[in-house]
């Protein structure tokens, strides 16, 4: 008797960086050991691997970025993989294109991992549902942006060598931050505690909810803080009507010398950039070596999306 | 037409207070001869056409008071006749159509085109809405009387709010005098611009902007104030938040006459049910947290509220194939609006009467119009269920053109099995 072999179609879970919402302790911990062996690589004079020797990387930014973008872009191609960044400005989403329809035709060209930052939230996790390749958030609207919160991370276990038991104050705009969430779900996970610091109107509705505790005066937010980072106050913010002026903004809540006191002596000075100096940042801290590790962020970015592209590459 | 005996079935007519085992006699005309327990076996002459309904409940025909008809502009979504079969299958037999449409529906021309095509193509009853201002633009107001006449039974901008308060005192002003019933969308635009779902915790995590339940209550406030300077009839069309409910229950026991609804998805969903970005829950008003849900349902089982609707608008895939903040609003519901109402009574929220009268003889009322009712002489619009039957959602299985269920695949209790239009019978569950 003839035996029919039933194939069974096998679907494969496909790994996605979505957000640190979605990933666990031992991804974030598999990450972050990973990144380190990148470090001391990015520094030597061959930096080049062949880890993804004949993968395909695809950059799709739907939002300008300079940092993140030649960051995944230098990333890639470290690890040897061949990286196409996609101009949105000629594409044919400018033509009336759908996230959907953009995605099928880049799925059909067989890219290994898809880098996206879209102004929408959500727009990630769509377009993961309809690939079969790997896709790392690069920034989606409001909601999250992993890769800068792992690097924040790194940066800290870099100088302090832990996280946990750390005092944490995360300020500014949360209200229309994605940098602020996925750092206030990465430092939860790691057994920080996080202090957030904005005016009510920047403030986002239950942020509590989150895990944090919540300030309005700034000067109580940083008692006491090991980290102080800060964040990027987009000007549109100004003329509208969630602030008085720039200079009512600074006064409360801008980093100075004086309000950096309440922190703790060696507290550590963080900013995703790019920086509004004299906004929200007092521009002598943002540059003072012994506080500022502002410039290792950008440094161990690189390092981070290595270890995420390697890591999520991987289909398991 | 020969006369028709349905027997053996639990009547339920909200209007008469009745819920007793027995029969409907459809006579001739297809009107109501009689209903209740005098209609049994026992007494009917032993030749004519009897159908027995094995114990299931025969209610009045469903009367829906927010339906979105694609007719004209948006054929694709939604037309007469593919609205009508949808209706039919979820025991509605009467619905209010909103004028949302392209061109909006606010002269007498379009009221013509409208009962023209209704009449063609669907079998049930329309009722259509035209809109309290030219092309929903919340500036000039339309013409109320003209437009009454020719038969249209409630004024509304559908999905939007008129703003400015001095428009809303004056269309209320001018309304009365034709006695025309206005319904109010309630939502702040300033306070809810450029919001997706409700504000909290879950806008805060799904990053998403928030519509805070403020954007609604400070409407109806507004407009429950100037109700009592200008009287007219006035219905606010559904109401999401428990907030709203406090405002309402209170202008109800100072006395103010006017009427309230609510979406049977704000009944049966909250916004954890959004999940993952799902953009066919992305309705306005938007599903709000699960103690305004409950806060919502007790006000329906305690009559604050009055009218339950299936908010039904229909959406083709692609306009829901986006990301959240570019997918359309809305989601159909016409022909699940019964069963999923079941779910209050099974879960016992809310009690049977109360829930069919939400949905018959409260809506009639409202809008003025002869039907909700088991009444002798009324047509016979009849919606018959088997309340207790298992069935699970499938997309695929729904009548409307457009597939944007809200609870594809969730298991709901209570199929309509027969519907009756002006005693024939329109629809038969196979």
């Amino acid at each position: 008797m003839a035996v029919i072999k039933k194939l069974k179609a096998v679907k494969i879970e496909q790994n996605h960086l979505l957000g640190i919402q979605d990933i666990s302790f031992s991804q974030v911990s598999d990450i972050l050991k990973q990144a380190k062996t990148f470090i001391t690589l990015n520094k030597s004079s061959s930096k080049k691997m062949d880890i993804l020797r004949g993968k395909t990387q695809i950059n799709l930014f739907f939002e300008p970025s300079t940092r993140t973008q030649s960051s995944f872009e230098l990333a890639g191609k470290r690890l040897g993989a061949d990286v196409m960044s996609m101009n949105i400005v000629n594409s044919a989403i400018k033509k009336g294109e759908t996230l959907i329809d953009t995605a099928m035709t880049l799925n059909a060209m067989h890219p290994d991992i898809i880098v996206i930052r879209h102004q929408d939230s959500g727009a990630p996790n769509l377009l993961s549902q309809k690939v079969n390749c790997a896709v790392i958030n690069a920034g989606d609207g409001r909601r999250e942006h992993p890769t800068q919160a792992l690097l924040d991370a790194l940066t800290i276990i870099n100088r302090r060598g832990k996280i946990e038991g750390l005092r944490i104050a995360i300020c500014g705009d949360i209200l229309h931050s994605r940098v602020a969430r996925s750092n206030i779900y990465l430092m939860n996970m790691l057994g920080a505690e996080v202090n957030v610091v904005a005016p009510k109107t920047l403030m986002p509705h239950s942020i509590e909810r989150l895990g944090v505790k919540s300030f309005t005066d700034m000067k109580k937010g940083l008692d006491k803080c090991d980290i102080v980072m800060m964040l990027r106050l987009q000007n549109e913010r100004m003329q509208g009507s969630f602030l008085p002026s720039a200079r009512e903004y600074y006064e409360f809540f801008g980093l100075t010398p004086d309000k950096l006191k309440m922190a703790k002596k060696d507290a550590l000075i963080m900013h995703p950039g790019p920086m509004n100096r004299g906004v929200e940042i007092d521009t002598n801290l943002a540059d003072d070596i012994n506080r500022s590790v502002i410039r290792e962020q950008v440094e161990l970015g690189v390092a981070i999306r290595m270890a995420c592209l390697k890591i999520f590459c991987k289909k398991i | 037409m020969k006369e028709k005996y349905l027997i053996n079935a639990r009547i339920i007519d909200p209007k008469n207070n009745l819920d007793e085992l027995g029969g409907l006699i459809i006579d001739s005309k297809g009107l109501i001869k009689a209903a209740g327990r005098k209609v049994s076996n026992g007494n009917l002459p032993s030749k004519v056409e009897k159908i027995d309904l094995k114990k299931q409940v025969l209610i009045p025909g469903i009367v829906d008071m927010r339906v979105f008809v694609g007719e004209p502009g948006y054929e694709y979504k939604e037309n007469f006749r593919t609205l009508s079969n949808a209706a039919l299958s979820g025991g509605v037999t009467s619905i209010v159509s909103m004028p949302n449409t392209s061109p909006a529906i606010d002269n007498v021309s379009m009221v013509d085109f409208l009962k023209r095509r209704g009449r063609d193509k669907s079998k049930i009853n329309i009722y259509p809405t035209a809109t309290l201002t030219k092309n929903t633009d919340g500036k000039q107001m339309t013409e109320f009387g003209l437009l009454k006449r020719k038969g249209i039974v409630a004024f509304t901008d559908g999905i939007k709010t008129v703003q400015d308060p001095q428009i809303m005192l004056r269309i209320m002003s001018f309304a009365s005098q034709s006695n025309s019933l206005i319904i109010q969308h309630a939502q702040d635009n300033i306070l809810s611009d450029g919001g997706l779902i409700n504000e909290g915790e879950v806008s805060t995590r799904l990053g998403l902007k928030g519509i805070p339940s403020l954007a609604e209550k400070i409407i109806v406030e507004r407009d429950l104030s100037l109700l009592e300077e200008y009287f007219c009839r006035y219905h606010i069309s559904q109401i999401s938040s428990g907030k709203t409910v406090s405002v309402i229950k209170k202008a109800k026991d100072e006395g103010k006459i006017f009427s309230t609804g609510v979406s049977i998805n704000n009944l049966t969903l909250n916004e954890n049910d959004i999940g993952d970005f799902k953009t066919f829950l992305k309705l306005s008003p938007p599903l709000r947290t699960e103690n305004d849900r409950k806060t919502l349902v007790k006000a329906v089982n305690e009559g604050i509220i009055d009218v339950i609707v299936s908010d039904h608008k229909p959406e083709d895939e692609e306009s829901k194939r986006l990301t959240f903040s570019q997918a359309a609003t809305g989601a159909s519901g016409v022909e699940t609006l019964l069963p999923l109402a079941l779910e209050l009574f099974h879960n016992k929220s809310i009690k049977l009467m109360k829930l069919i009268e939400a949905i018959t003889s409260n809506p009639a009322k409202i809008l003025g119009v002869d039907k909700g009712t088991l009444q002798k002489g009324k047509d016979a619009d009849l919606c018959i269920f088997d309340i207790n039957k298992p069935w699970m959602v499938n997309k695929s299985e729904l009548k409307s053109k457009s597939k944007n269920t809200p609870i594809e695949n969730r298991k709901l209790q209570g199929q309509v099995t027969k519907t009756f239009i002006k005693g024939e019978l329109a629809y038969e569950k196979i």
